[in-house]
């Protein structure tokens, strides 16, 4: 391409200006065909009208967002009340995320830390220990924390072999056995861009701080967690946007006894209920509610950097 | 579990087929048909075979109105989604005569309620879903829906439901003796207030390890299919299956033709196939359910005909089938669901 330019003897920002249109194609086209389409189109049947057990008809309808906000009675003919069920379930998966994300905030950020002070060759070995366990697929490792955490489990036999508790914890079925399971999941995501951000840190900073009589806690608050924000910011979102829509975890191991938004929306395709409008609406609202929160970081970091 | 059974299972029937004469591409349900069985077809009609998997009646729906009709010759819906696929006009007619096989159906399923005389479909399997009981765990009566629905103390929070709003529904109205698409206002009122009581004594909903979670002893009573409750005592869970006095489902699969089957020759040869008592026979020793054809006898695992789970006893309440609800009377069942989940 660059010889082709160069014998038309056109200038260098001229060929790049003529052979960007073209490099950039692939991007946009995958962009367009993976992303943007399939988000049409949800866009566009969360606005049609539902067709029984499954399917839309092509009128235009409100009918989905109604169901979302709407409450109007278990036959569907009172008149429109807040309807809670569905701002619970969000509520519900937004608060196991971010249970997920503090979590994997406070055994992460230290882990990275303890990674990023080692001396260089090593740090490849404990970056390449971290990502072990991600080898093995999601759901076996997800079936094995369940096993781990049953009331017959090693670490049940543990608590009551050693006479710590007489009876064994249930840890299963619970909202913290879910808050665990995505905590494993998603760790390495907390991990690695702290870890990332930790090691371009200049420690001179540190110790220069130190010698300006600086108490430890002040090096960590002022002066470390500032520089390496970006990367606690990057690894949050990575942990959390992924959390809330998942539903591996809450139905393995918290029994899928309440609706998580992944399982309300996988429902309204794959179950009985077959609303496939309101399964595009949920989707929607999911994605603004996701974009926003984005949003709010992306700013905030413009603001850091700004 | 289920996305990696069905890949896993794809592969392994793509992988290592010959090439052949002609083709002929199954929907089915996953971990029901043994391989050796669809090797058995396509080497006696020199017919390349591909299957594909499903974990529910719903999921199969969806997936065919979502644009994978024209794509599959044959699926195995049970017996109320026989109805609603027939009703969408996703199913093809078999005519008079293009099935050899067809008078080896027994009479008794020959014309069913959900598909007259047979017109898209053959028997598959048949069997019940009501609920197994640890017994290491608990030593009373088990005969009664109250166990689910309103269980002694010592099985409170150590219940499992299947997690699919049909068989829990149905299994519902026959503990509160209502019909299945009520429109009765209050009934459906005491069905909603009822499932909401019940679920605080249930753990967990899930189909998927519905077997796993008795066999490990994580629940004492699971909703089950009557297969599934005879696998996992055979894996050593001493737990007994249940036939209530209030009554429990009856399903039967079936083999239906699909509309629009890119090879509906081979999709009439293969249902013949399996009208012939050795081949289902193979399905019924393999899945532990029950076969709809005539001579199967010979060709089955002696041990079927003596499991608990095929023989009801004498004070049993009946076997239903799941009912299919107009529109209207769905939707306020789906209200109750997630209700219920919510």
């Amino acid at each position: 391409m660059a010889g082709g330019a160069a014998t038309g003897g056109s200038s260098t920002s001229d060929t790049y200006a003529e052979a960007r249109t073209w490099l950039l194609l692939p991007a946009w086209v995958t962009l367009g065909i993976l992303v943007l389409a399939p988000v049409a189109i949800m866009l566009v049947y969360s606005f049609l009208t539902k067709e029984f057990r499954g399917g839309v008809i092509w009128e235009f309808s409100l009918g989905a967002y109604d169901q979302f906000f709407c409450n109007r009675g278990l036959f569907g003919d009172e008149p429109c009340s807040i309807e809670w069920t569905y701002i619970q379930i969000f509520w519900r998966s937004i608060w196991q995320a971010g249970a997920a994300t503090l979590l994997s905030l406070a055994i992460g950020f230290p882990t990275a830390y303890f990674i990023a002070t080692r001396p260089p060759r090593q740090r490849t070995l404990w970056v390449f220990l971290v990502t072990i366990p991600y080898w093995v697929n999601l759901l076996i490792r997800t079936v094995s924390m369940k096993f781990l955490l049953r009331d017959e489990g090693p670490l049940n036999d543990f608590l009551t072999g050693t006479g710590l508790l007489s009876e064994p914890l249930a840890i299963v079925n619970t909202n913290f056995a879910v808050q665990l399971g995505l905590f494993y999941s998603y760790l390495p995501f907390m991990v690695l861009p702290i870890y990332a951000a930790v090691e371009r840190y200049n420690f001179a900073l540190s110790e220069a701080a130190s010698d300006l009589y600086a108490p430890r806690w002040t090096v960590l608050r002022r002066i470390l967690l500032p520089s390496v924000k970006p990367g606690i910011i990057a690894g949050c979102i990575l942990v959390f946007v992924p959390s809330l829509g998942s539903f591996l975890a809450p139905d393995l191991l918290g029994g899928a006894r309440n609706f998580m938004i992944g399982s309300l929306i996988e429902e309204q395709f794959k179950g009985n209920a077959g609303n496939w409008p309101f399964g595009a609406a949920a989707s929607m609202i999911l994605l603004t509610m996701v974009l926003i929160i984005l949003l709010i970081f992306a700013r905030q970091q413009a603001k850091a950097e700004g | 579990m289920k996305k990696l059974v069905t890949t896993a299972a794809a592969l392994a029937l793509t992988a290592g087929m010959a090439s052949a004469e002609g083709k002929l591409v199954i929907y089915h349900w996953f971990e029901y048909i043994p391989q050796e069985l669809l090797d058995k077809f396509s080497e006696e009609h020199d017919v390349e075979v591909v299957m594909d998997t499903y974990d529910s009646n719903e999921a199969l729906l969806a997936s065919l109105k979502a644009g994978a009709i024209g794509t599959y010759d044959v699926a195995v819906p049970g017996d109320y989604m026989v109805q609603i696929m027939a009703g969408e006009g996703l199913l093809d007619t078999i005519e008079e005569g293009e099935l050899a096989n067809k008078g080896n159906i027994q009479p008794e399923w020959a014309d069913p309620a959900f598909d007259p005389g047979r017109a898209h479909s053959i028997p598959y399997q048949w069997g019940s879903t009501s609920f197994a009981v640890n017994r290491d765990d608990y030593d009373g009566p088990i005969d009664s829906t109250d166990i689910l629905f309103n269980p002694p103390a010592a099985l409170s929070g150590k219940i499992n439901m299947l997690d699919s709003q049909g068989e829990v529904m149905a299994m519902a109205a026959l503990h509160m003796g209502i019909p299945q698409c009520s429109t009765d206002r209050e009934q459906l009122k005491a069905l909603n207030a009822m499932l909401q009581e019940a679920k605080q004594h249930w753990a967990s909903f899930n189909s998927d390890t519905a077997k796993e979670v008795l066999v490990s002893g994580d629940a004492s009573v699971g909703q089950i299919y009557d297969g599934f409750a005879a696998k996992a005592r055979q894996e050593g869970a001493n737990i007994e299956y249940a036939f209530p006095k209030e009554g429990y489902v009856v399903w039967m699969d079936n083999v239906v033709l699909l509309k629009d089957a890119p090879n509906r020759e081979n999709a009439l040869k293969f249902m013949d196939f399996l009208l012939e008592p050795e081949n289902i026979a193979a399905v019924t020793n393999y899945a532990r359910y029950v076969a709809g054809v005539d001579g199967v006898g010979p060709f089955l695992d002696p041990e079927l005909a003596k499991q608990p789970e095929s023989n009801p006893p004498a004070d049993a309440g009946k076997g239903v089938f799941i009912e299919v609800c107009d529109q209207q009377t769905q939707e306020v069942y789906d209200q109750i669901w997630t209700n219920l989940k919510k």
